[in-house]
């Protein structure tokens, strides 16, 4: 089995996506109408965490586990994308309260409508895909 | 010997059991996407979404989908994971604890017609008897034809943009993260009101 350590990986994600209430649409809500900290926390703190394993990367040096390179891309700099595409998937975080991490794992904590959500969001990427070229980026 | 292990473990287990704070989760996510890194991945799940439209034979009629999916197995074991380890944290570790969610939040939502039971998403909504109602296809495929559409366009999700994007100071993703909650307010004040 070549990817068994995604899978792992992968559920490790799940644990903590579960655990920690990311994956509750109320947290969501709480999260949009500012009235905890429990998302902002778990966000930051994963920035930051992240600004530290990206550093760590970079100034060491450090390989995939073949030694190959851990390559950072910049993304192409726009506005009317990001804005325009975040603003669109911000519309369907808050509906649904869930990115699509949280899609996957709420179908395994028995929400088993979410599969239907994640065809949607297929259906809502393929119509994308068919309308690329007319959109602003 | 044996019965203290056995009590040790059901001590662990009861203690991972419990909701987990955002100090112990948010550096625990940073570390998934260490981990991903490390075995040549990246950590942005939205991509899967393309992934599996490419799978299914998109790539025929659409450029966009025209790539070596192939290529990004890894990605979607990693997704695969993701709903086995969603089965295991709601079954062997399920907390006994509702959800502790801000009051003001549960009136809010009370005055919408919305009730928090302490489940992770009011149950009325996301049932599949609510496909049926107006607000639940709204909700379910609405809101997951924009998650798709929304995330693609803008090349990211919370995880490509909001963690691993933010955390290699690129500045498109702050666009995006600001685009995220943009679309979310709107929502939560100006659509909730009238949808719910």
């Amino acid at each position: 089995m070549k990817f068994i350590q995604f899978l792992f990986i992968g559920i490790f994600f799940g644990i903590v996506m579960t655990k920690s209430e990311v994956i509750s649409w109320f947290r969501i809500q709480e999260m949009f109408r500012f009235q905890s900290f429990h998302m902002y926390g778990v966000i930051g703190s994963a920035w930051l965490m992240g600004v530290f394993f990206v550093q760590l990367i970079k100034r060491k040096n450090i390989k995939t586990h073949n030694g190959s390179n851990i390559a950072f891309k910049n993304k192409d700099f726009s506005v009317s994308r990001y804005l325009f595409g975040g603003t669109i998937f911000g519309l369907g975080w808050a509906l649904t309260g869930a990115c699509p991490g949280p899609l996957y794992t709420l179908v395994g904590n028995g929400f088993t409508v979410f599969i239907v959500v994640i065809l949607s969001a297929l259906l809502g990427t393929y119509v994308y895909g068919l309308l690329k070229n007319k959109l602003p980026h | 010997m044996y019965v203290l292990q056995l009590y040790k473990m059901n001590n662990m287990i009861d203690f991972l059991s419990q909701p987990w704070p955002w100090y112990i989760s948010g550096p625990l996510i940073a570390l998934v996407m260490f981990m991903l890194l490390r075995f040549g991945g990246k950590f942005g799940v939205s991509a899967t979404l393309r992934s599996i439209c490419s799978m299914a034979g998109a790539g025929k009629h659409c450029d966009f989908f025209d790539f070596n999916w192939k290529s990004q197995r890894w990605n979607l074991i990693f997704a695969l994971g993701a709903v086995v380890g969603g089965f295991i944290a709601s079954t062997a570790l399920k907390s006994t604890e509702p959800l502790a969610l801000n009051p003001n939040t549960i009136e809010d939502l009370s005055q919408l017609g919305i009730y928090f039971t302490g489940e992770m998403a009011p149950m009325e909504i996301f049932s599949w008897n609510s496909l049926l109602t107006i607000k639940g296809f709204v909700v379910l495929i609405v809101g997951g034809f924009l998650v798709g559409f929304g995330t693609r366009w803008a090349g990211g999700c919370t995880s490509g943009h909001a963690i691993s994007g933010l955390s290699d100071f690129q500045l498109p993703s702050l666009i995006a993260v600001i685009g995220f909650f943009i679309g979310g307010l709107v929502m939560t004040f100006l659509i909730f009101p009238i949808l719910f």
